[in-house]
């Protein structure tokens, strides 16, 4: 069959002249557009907002607690600075042990396959079991390689705090699961906007669980609080194994009391956020 | 339940909102083995919120989903094995390779031989040349019948789809149509069916639910809905029993006032 062809194939075109001018290189308007989407972005987003105000916080907080310290001169050169990178690996621990759960959603989520794996006969429990797994070879990989940096550069071994490190990593490690779980419920309850807390929350915990600084330092109100977070049991047990004083065995204890709150406590959240999805329905996007 | 029946689905009712009419009003209908029900209706009429249900993913207000006789609100766990879902509206992990998706799958689902299950779908699915490109890398045409290759990885006895063809060509519609009605035929599988392509529904559907308002309008063979209607084809009657159906409700609400 002869296909219809182009009868004005080869003949001279005329093109009508453009309509409208182009859009000038330096108008304002497409930038203001640009601008107006941000602003409706925030203008909804508590989440948002909560970002440009945590982090100069967070950080004038964490800095500022440990130029208290360093200003006492309590511990002697060598143990201070072993104190910090001690509690900076260790810290990391925790920081990945979390990340390891919520970025687990958060990639389900991006790709549109948590829905998948809702309907498959697996329950979020097993997703959470998961993820816990990831984190573990996650921490192993991470901390493995900044413990062996810290050796070959600052000739500090992590392993100077000797048998105690086993515990005070096991307490860092779950306190970092019941915060992602934690994290993870609030990214299904809110959408994907609330996902800045996956990043975030952790470090909301910092200033007071006493990494680089020790809990008498903080002000009273924070030594309180600082108290119930597992983390500061950990940090503090560690600056006394360095100072010499020995494995506490009290703080061990309290980490422990107050990870198993914590996990117990992110489990009844996530498990109130997914009776609220069924009976709310899931969405199928979880998109900003 | 009535023998052959592998889904029955009884007064199903969901609001979302006490300010709002119900997603879903007193839906019931039952899907047989090797059966295709399509469900159809316009935007918003209450297929997803129906299918969620249905998937024992969403909790009804009111009303059963027995799937093997199986209460799935209550115990998902004990038929989940069974089913399988996909959608336009997801997706698969975008990097990771065909194959490398199709091996979580298997294993997700505990198939016991999860290698020979992947071989069988990328055979069947004709993704053997895509085996080792990433998702993110694949066409919307591959991306859906990967999507259905995962859907029928786990040997469904029901499958739900949620207009598995929408954002596909007419040349890569026709292609999924005819892996879909393949699998029924062969696997006698029960298959729920939503979509706004008549033509497709027309091809594909044993019978047919039109819903509107989150109302089952009428609910029957391509024919006895031809009949019903007075139409001689699926588009003609889905306008006229949408049409006819906003009518009654606009009565109704009127009488009420």
């Amino acid at each position: 069959m002869k296909m219809p062809t182009n009868d004005l194939e080869g003949a001279p075109v005329e093109c009508l002249p453009l309509t409208r001018p182009p859009v000038p290189l330096f108008s304002l308007r497409p930038l203001a557009g640009i601008l107006l989407r941000q602003v409706y972005l925030y203008r909804r987003s508590i989440p948002r907002w909560m970002e440009i105000f945590y982090w100069p916080l967070l950080d004038l907080l964490v800095w500022g607690f440990l130029t208290l310290y360093l200003r006492q001169g309590v511990l002697p050169g060598t143990t201070a600075a072993q104190a910090l990178l001690g509690g900076l690996l260790l810290w990391d621990m925790l920081y990945r042990s979390q990340q390891g759960i919520s970025v687990v959603f958060l990639e389900e989520i991006w790709s549109r396959n948590l829905y998948n794996l809702m309907v498959a006969p697996v329950t979020p429990y097993h997703i959470i079991a998961g993820a816990m797994m990831t984190g573990i070879l996650k921490i192993a990989l991470s901390s493995g390689t900044a413990i062996l940096l810290a050796y070959l550069l600052f000739s500090y071994s992590l392993f100077s705090l000797g048998l105690s490190l086993i515990p005070f990593v096991l307490c860092l490690v779950i306190m970092g699961w019941a915060l992602g779980i934690m994290t993870t419920a609030l990214i299904l309850r809110f959408g994907q906007e609330a996902e800045v807390l996956a990043w975030g929350v952790i470090f909301l915990f910092q200033p007071v669980s006493a990494v680089f600084n020790p809990v008498s330092v903080l002000p009273d109100g924070f030594r309180q609080i600082a108290f119930f977070v597992p983390a500061s049991h950990v940090f503090e047990g560690m600056r006394q194994v360095l100072s010499g004083r020995g494995f506490s065995w009290p703080q061990l204890g309290w980490a422990l009391v107050f990870d198993l709150l914590y996990v117990a406590g992110s489990l009844f959240l996530f498990s109130r956020v997914l009776k609220r999805a069924r009976k709310v329905g899931f969405s199928l996007k979880l998109g900003s | 339940m009535s023998d052959g029946h592998v889904l029955v689905a009884r007064q199903l009712t969901k609001r979302f909102s006490p300010d709002r009419p119900p997603a879903v009003d007193g839906i019931s209908l039952e899907v047989s083995r090797g059966e295709v029900l399509s469900i159809v209706g316009p935007n918003g009429a209450g297929k997803s919120t129906l299918l969620q249900m249905l998937l024992g993913i969403l909790t009804p207000d009111s009303g059963t989903v027995r799937i093997f006789g199986v209460d799935i609100i209550r115990h998902r766990r004990r038929v989940a094995h069974l089913i399988n879902y996909a959608s336009t509206d997801l997706s698969l992990p975008y990097s990771l390779s065909v194959r490398e998706n199709l091996e979580v799958f298997a294993l997700v689902y505990n198939l016991p031989q999860p290698g020979q299950a992947v071989s069988e779908m990328m055979e069947r699915f004709s993704l053997e040349p895509l085996a080792k490109t990433k998702v993110g890398r694949l066409s919307t045409g591959q991306i859906a019948r990967l999507s259905l290759a995962k859907a029928l990885i786990s040997r469904p006895e029901i499958l739900f789809l949620d207009e598995p063809t929408a954002t596909l060509d007419p040349e890569a519609s026709a292609e999924v149509r005819q892996l879909l009605l393949e699998q029924v035929r062969k696997e006698r599988l029960g298959l729920v069916y939503t979509s706004h392509n008549m033509r497709e529904v027309e091809r594909l559907s044993d019978r047919i639910l039109l819903i509107e308002s989150g109302k089952s309008v009428a609910c029957g063979t391509r024919d006895a809905l031809y009949g019903l209607f007075d139409c001689d084809n699926l588009e003609a009657v889905f306008i006229r029993s949408v049409n006819q159906a906003r009518q009654d409700r606009r009565r109704d609400e009127n009488a009420d006032k």
